[in-house]
C-alpha cells in the first residue's frame, strides 16, 4: 500500500517535471519559428532599392521614407520622453521616495508601462492632431510631431522606472558624503548621483528605445503615413511599422516581400537593441514589462 | 561694519546658502512637474477619450453598451461584438499561457542546471521584446494557414463532444478567435513567466529544504510551498498578462477576421475593441469615429481595472518580503 503511494508520488513527479520541460520547449520552438520565418522571407526580399527608393513606386519601391520617417520620429521621441523620464524619475528616487505622492505616480507609472498603446494612439489623437488641425484650419492634421508624441508616451514610463531603480542603488555614503561638503542637493543630484548612474539610465534609454521602435498602432492616427520622402516634422509621416501595416493588408505578394524586409529590419534592431542592454549592463537588474 | 573680512565672509555665505536654496526650490519643482507629467498621462489618456466618445457614451450609453449591431451607414453602433471578442480571445490567450507560463517558470527555477538557465530565460524574455508587428504577419501568413490546416481535425474530434463541442464547429479558414488568441498567448507568455519566474526565486530556501527534508517530491514542494507562498503575486502577473492581451492591437488585427458578429464557435471570424479602432480609425468620420474613441475609453477604463488589480497583488508580495 505504501508503496503504491510512493510510485504515484514518484509518478506524478516525473510527469510534472516532464511537462514542464515541455513548455519551455514549446515557448523556444515559437521564438524560433518566428525568427525563423521573418528572417528566411526578409532576407531574400532585401535589395539596394529598399533602401534607395521610397513606398510611392509601390512595389517596384522601396522602404527608404519609411526608415527615414521611423529615425527621425523615434529619435524626436527620445528627445521628448528621455528628459522628462529621467527627471521625474529623479524625483521619485531623490525627492519623494517614501512620500505618498512618490508612491502614488510610481504606482500609476508601472500601469502606463503595460497600458495598451493604441489608447495613447488616440489620447494624442485627441490632444494633438485635432487642435493643430483646428488651429490650422485643416492644413496640418496628422504629423510626424504627433507620432513621436505618442512615441514618447510609450517610453516614458520606462525611463521613469530604470532611472528610479538606478538612483535607488548609488549607495546612501556618497549622498552624505557630497552634502557634507555644503553641495546643494541638485548640484548633488546632477553632477554626483546622476553621474553614477549615469550606465544605468542609457540602459533605460536604450529600453524605451526598443520599446517604442516597434510601435505601430499608436502611430496609425498620428503620424498617418506618407508615401513620399518627408523630414519635416509637421508633414504626414511614413514609418517602417506603419508600412509594414499597410503592406501586409495589401493583396499583393510582392509588396509581402517588401514588408518582410521591414520587418526583418525592425526584428533586427530591436533584438540587438534588448540583447546588448541585457550584455552590456547584466549586472543592473531591471524589469521592464 | 561690512568691511572686517569675517563678516564679509559671513554675508557672502548667507547670500550664497540662500542663492542655493532658492535653486533647491527651483529643481525640486521641475522634478516634481515632470513626474506629475506621469499623472497627466494616465488622466489625459482616460479624459480625452471619454470627451471625443461623449456624442456616443452620453447619448445613449446603454444602447451602445448592450446592442451588438455596428452600422456606419445608418450610424447605429453597439459595443457588444468587439467587448465580446476582446474578452474571448483574451480568455483563451490566460487558458493557454499560464499553465505553459508556469512549466517554463517552474523548469527555470527547479529543474534546469544553473549553466541553462540564464540562456533560457533570456531566449523567453526575447519573446516580448518582438514587435507586436512582427506577431501579426507571423499570424498571417503562417500560423493562419497552419490553423487552416488542423481545424478540420479540431473540429472533427473535439466538434464531436457535448458542450464545448460547439466551440470547435465552423469553418475551417485559419482566421477567428482561436488562432487570435493561441497568437495572444505567445505574445503573453513571457510577462507571466518573468513574473512568476522572479517571486518563485524569493521563496526562503528553508522553506523549500524544509518540505525537501520531510521526503517531499520537487512537484509536491512546488504546488505545496512555493505556490501559496507566492500565490497573490502569481495572480498579479496573471492579471498583468491579460492587462496585456486586452489592449494587443497589431497581432489580433490580422488574425481575427474582423466580422462583426457574436458566434459561439472559437473557429468564426470575429473582431476586438482594439482591432475596430485599428481597422476602421481612418475612414471613419463624425459620429463613426466617435464611436471608436468611446471603444478606446472602454478598453482604457478595463485594462485600468486590470492592471490595479495586478500591481495590488504584486506589490502584496513586495511588502511581506520587507517585513
Amino acid at each position: 500500500m505504501a508503496s503504491s503511494v510512493y510510485l504515484r508520488r514518484r509518478a506524478v513527479n516525473v510527469v510534472a517535471l516532464c511537462l514542464s520541460a515541455c513548455a519551455t520547449i514549446l515557448g523556444l520552438v515559437f521564438l524560433a519559428w518566428i525568427l525563423w520565418v521573418t528572417l528566411k522571407n526578409g532576407l531574400g526580399a532585401i535589395t539596394p532599392r529598399l533602401f534607395t527608393k521610397i513606398t510611392a513606386y509601390a512595389d517596384q519601391g522601396g522602404l527608404s521614407n519609411a526608415i527615414v520617417g521611423s529615425l527621425i520620429m523615434d529619435v524626436m521621441a527620445l528627445l521628448i520622453c528621455a528628459p522628462i523620464g529621467v527627471l521625474a524619475g529623479t524625483f521619485l528616487a531623490e525627492y519623494a521616495n517614501r512620500t505618498r505622492l512618490g508612491a502614488t505616480i510610481r504606482f500609476l507609472n508601472d500601469i502606463l508601462l503595460s497600458a495598451p498603446s493604441i489608447v495613447l494612439g488616440l489620447f494624442v489623437y485627441v490632444i494633438v492632431v485635432l487642435p493643430m488641425s483646428n488651429f490650422t484650419h485643416g492644413n496640418v492634421s496628422f504629423s510626424g510631431f504627433a507620432g513621436a508624441v505618442a512615441l514618447a508616451l510609450i517610453g516614458l514610463p520606462v525611463i521613469v522606472r530604470t532611472t528610479d531603480e538606478m538612483l535607488q542603488l548609488v549607495p546612501g555614503t556618497l549622498r552624505e558624503a557630497t552634502l557634507s561638503l555644503g553641495i546643494p542637493q541638485w548640484k548633488m543630484t546632477v553632477q554626483v548621483l546622476m553621474r553614477a548612474a549615469t550606465s544605468g539610465i542609457i540602459t533605460g534609454v536604450l529600453l524605451a528605445l526598443a520599446r517604442l521602435a516597434g510601435e505601430t498602432a499608436p502611430l496609425l492616427f498620428t503620424a498617418f503615413g506618407n508615401n513620399f520622402m518627408t523630414v519635416h516634422p509637421l508633414d504626414k509621416m511614413e514609418s517602417l511599422p506603419v508600412a509594414i501595416y499597410q503592406y501586409t493588408n495589401d493583396p499583393n505578394p510582392d509588396l509581402h516581400a517588401i514588408a518582410w524586409a521591414g520587418a526583418l529590419l525592425i526584428t533586427l534592431f530591436v533584438l540587438a537593441l534588448s540583447l546588448l542592454t541585457r550584455l552590456m549592463f547584466s549586472r543592473h537588474k531591471v524589469r521592464y514589462d | 561694519m561690512s568691511s572686517t573680512p569675517a563678516a564679509n565672509f559671513a554675508s557672502v555665505a548667507d547670500q550664497r546658502s540662500r542663492i542655493d536654496a532658492r535653486h533647491d526650490t527651483w529643481f525640486r519643482w521641475l522634478l516634481r512637474c515632470c513626474a506629475l507629467l506621469v499623472l497627466a498621462a494616465l488622466l489625459g489618456a482616460a479624459l480625452s477619450t471619454l470627451w471625443g466618445g461623449r456624442e456616443v457614451l452620453f447619448k445613449d450609453g446603454f444602447h451602445f453598451l448592450s446592442s451588438d449591431a455596428w452600422n456606419p451607414v445608418t450610424d447605429d453602433y453597439g459595443a457588444l461584438a468587439p467587448i465580446f471578442g476582446t474578452l474571448v480571445t483574451s480568455l483563451i490567450a490566460l487558458i493557454l499561457a499560464v499553465p505553459v507560463s508556469f512549466g517554463i517558470a517552474l523548469f527555470l527555477t527547479e529543474i534546469a542546471p544553473t549553466w541553462l538557465r540564464g540562456p533560457v530565460a533570456t531566449a523567453i524574455e526575447l519573446l516580448a521584446s518582438i514587435p507586436s508587428i512582427i506577431y501579426g504577419m507571423w499570424g498571417l501568413f503562417v500560423f493562419v494557414p497552419f490553423m487552416a490546416g488542423i481545424e478540420p481535425t479540431l473540429s472533427n474530434t473535439l466538434g464531436n463532444l457535448p458542450l464545448v463541442g460547439k466551440l470547435f464547429q465552423g469553418p475551417p479558414i485559419g482566421l477567428g478567435l482561436l488562432t487570435a488568441g493561441i497568437v495572444l498567448a505567445v505574445m503573453i507568455l513571457p510577462f507571466i513567466c518573468s513574473v512568476m519566474r522572479e517571486v518563485f526565486q524569493t521563496v526562503p530556501t528553508r522553506l523549500k529544504e524544509s518540505s525537501y527534508a520531510l521526503g517531499s517530491t520537487t512537484w509536491e514542494v512546488v504546488w505545496d510551498i512555493v505556490l501559496p507562498y507566492t500565490r497573490s503575486a502569481v495572480i498579479g502577473g496573471i492579471f498583468l498578462g491579460l492587462g496585456r492581451a486586452l489592449g494587443e492591437t497589431m497581432a489580433v488585427t490580422f488574425v481575427l477576421g474582423n466580422a462583426y458578429s457574436i458566434s459561439s464557435s472559437l473557429l468564426m471570424p470575429g473582431t476586438s475593441i482594439s482591432s475596430s479602432i485599428a481597422n476602421e480609425f481612418n475612414e471613419a468620420v463624425g459620429t463613426h469615429r466617435s464611436a471608436l474613441i468611446a471603444l478606446g475609453f472602454l478598453l482604457f477604463v478595463v485594462t485600468f481595472v486590470v492592471l490595479l488589480i495586478a500591481r495590488l497583488m504584486l506589490r502584496r508580495l513586495a511588502r511581506r518580503e520587507g517585513a
